[in-house]
């Protein structure tokens, strides 16, 4: 009797497909590779055959990749998935994962690192033998470290806010190594520790990283929980008071700087407060008009219904503008003309750590 | 015929999202469009005038802007500064597909 596992790719690529198959049947375990290249095919190969892991595409015509995996988590809970998209959007990512999938990969980042992708998916074909629980988990980070730590196992933790994302390498219970915003080791890990929400996910272990951490887990916990003790109550003596706000003033223009940015708006809703400003004097006169272009795109939208407000991009000879609604304030960040890259995910980023 | 609308009325209408493209003039008035007739001209209009504010509020910020483009869930639209007046790219993010990017300036 053939005991191998069988993995199910869904993709409506069929050249894709073909490259998937190769490399899956490629892994240690030799697993038996099935495809599928629409969402019938596959729900009706699951009904037929033992199958312990879908890999699934999101992009797909008529029953697309999110509504599979709805179906899936629905009928077959006991099945493990995985996203395998071309998308590169934070939305989808967390759409996913408030699915219930057990990973989220980016097609490209797969074919840059296809070790580690082939260990993941070793990873989580190995774990059906293994007993424990699943599901879906809203936690704060304190407590999940604990957990892992707390539980002596080895893994790397990748934890996503927004367009961010951090690392955290466990080895036997023991935090070895952080990496978030652009630093490593301690300083790392106290920057995660502010982050407000995200999501995480579980990498294979790392064995040979280096390590940067030597502080016991529970001892950095505790000064990072005492260190955002002080954040929130902060102390009432002026020279205080005034080191603590030249810090954070340093801190976001360093930000700044690194990402190439000219300036950064904070515009808070109408009669709740002054704007913040980093990097320009006309700031008055620029959150005057991200107050109003927020709230007539507001009003376009609702008329128009079409959908939630993203973002505003404008431009002239001298400079691009992104404003950003979060929550109940507006972010507006100045680029220069000649900024690369896809300039709303780069502000995002920034106006994550900056609001972190 | 039609008896059952008589009894539960018309349903109720899905509003379509606008494709295409639109020009006005200084004042907000369509000069030209490829937008569907279909699509309600009041609600064209709207999004003339709104374009047209915003290029506007931007002048007085001292920031004036040769283009803007508002990013919806669904739906995207792109106005370019046209001597006082504004031509206006709406392009549907229908499903997943990417939008076509009118070229850069």
């Amino acid at each position: 009797m053939d005991t191998r596992h069988k993995i199910l790719i869904l993709d409506d690529d069929t050249d894709w497909l073909a490259l998937c198959r190769e490399l899956f049947a490629a892994l240690p375990s030799h697993p038996e590779i099935l495809t599928a290249n629409n969402a019938k095919r596959a729900l009706a190969l699951i009904e037929t055959e033992p199958v312990r892991l879908l890999v699934c595409d999101l992009k797909m015509p008529r029953i697309d990749g999110l509504q599979m995996l709805a179906i899936v988590r629905r009928r077959f809970p006991e099945l493990r998935t995985i996203v395998l998209s071309g998308l590169e959007d934070e939305d989808y990512r967390a759409r996913a994962y408030a699915l219930g999938v057990d990973l989220f990969w980016l097609k490209t980042e797969m074919q840059r690192n296809s070790k580690l992708f082939a260990e993941c998916l070793e990873s989580l074909l190995g774990r059906d033998n293994e007993p424990g629980f699943r599901g879906i988990q809203s936690k704060s980070l304190m407590d999940i470290i604990q957990m892992e730590c707390l539980s002596r196992t080895s893994t790397v933790l990748r934890i996503t806010r927004g367009a961010l994302v951090a690392k955290l390498w466990i080895q036997d219970g023991e935090l070895i190594d952080a990496e978030a915003d652009g630093a490593r080791g301690e300083p790392a890990f106290q920057r995660l520790l502010a982050w407000k929400s995200g999501t995480f996910e579980n990498l294979p272990p790392e064995p040979d990283r280096e390590r940067t951490i030597q502080k016991p887990v529970n001892a950095l916990l505790l000064e990072s929980a005492q260190t955002l003790d002080e954040t929130a109550n902060p102390s009432t003596e002026p020279a205080s008071i005034e080191s603590a706000s030249h810090r954070k003033t340093m801190w976001k223009l360093a930000q700044l700087t690194r990402e190439g940015a000219e300036f950064v708006i904070v515009v808070p809703p109408p009669g709740q407060g002054e704007p913040e400003a980093l990097g320009t004097q006309h700031f008055t006169a620029y959150a005057g008009w991200a107050q109003r272009a927020a709230e007539i795109a507001s009003c376009l939208g609702d008329r128009l219904e079409a959908g939630p407000l993203s973002h505003i991009a404008g431009q002239n000879l001298e400079r691009q503008v992104l404003l950003l609604p979060q929550g109940d304030r507006t972010f507006m960040v100045g680029w220069p003309t000649d900024a690369e890259g896809n300039l709303p995910d780069k502000s995002r980023k920034l106006v994550a750590s900056w609001d972190s | 015929m039609g008896f059952l609308k008589k009894i539960f009325g018309a349903r109720a209408a899905v509003q379509q999202l606008p494709t295409g493209t639109i020009t006005v003039d200084r004042h907000g008035h369509i000069v030209t469009s490829t937008v569907s007739s279909g699509f309600p001209k009041a609600l064209l209009q709207g999004i003339g005038r709104d374009v047209l504010e915003l290029f506007r509020e931007a002048r007085v910020a001292q920031m004036p802007l040769a283009e803007v483009s508002l990013h919806f869930g669904s739906l995207r639209i792109t106005a370019r500064e046209l001597r006082g007046g504004a031509i206006i790219f709406l392009f549907p993010q229908t499903a997943l597909l990417p939008t076509p990017t009118p070229p850069r300036l």
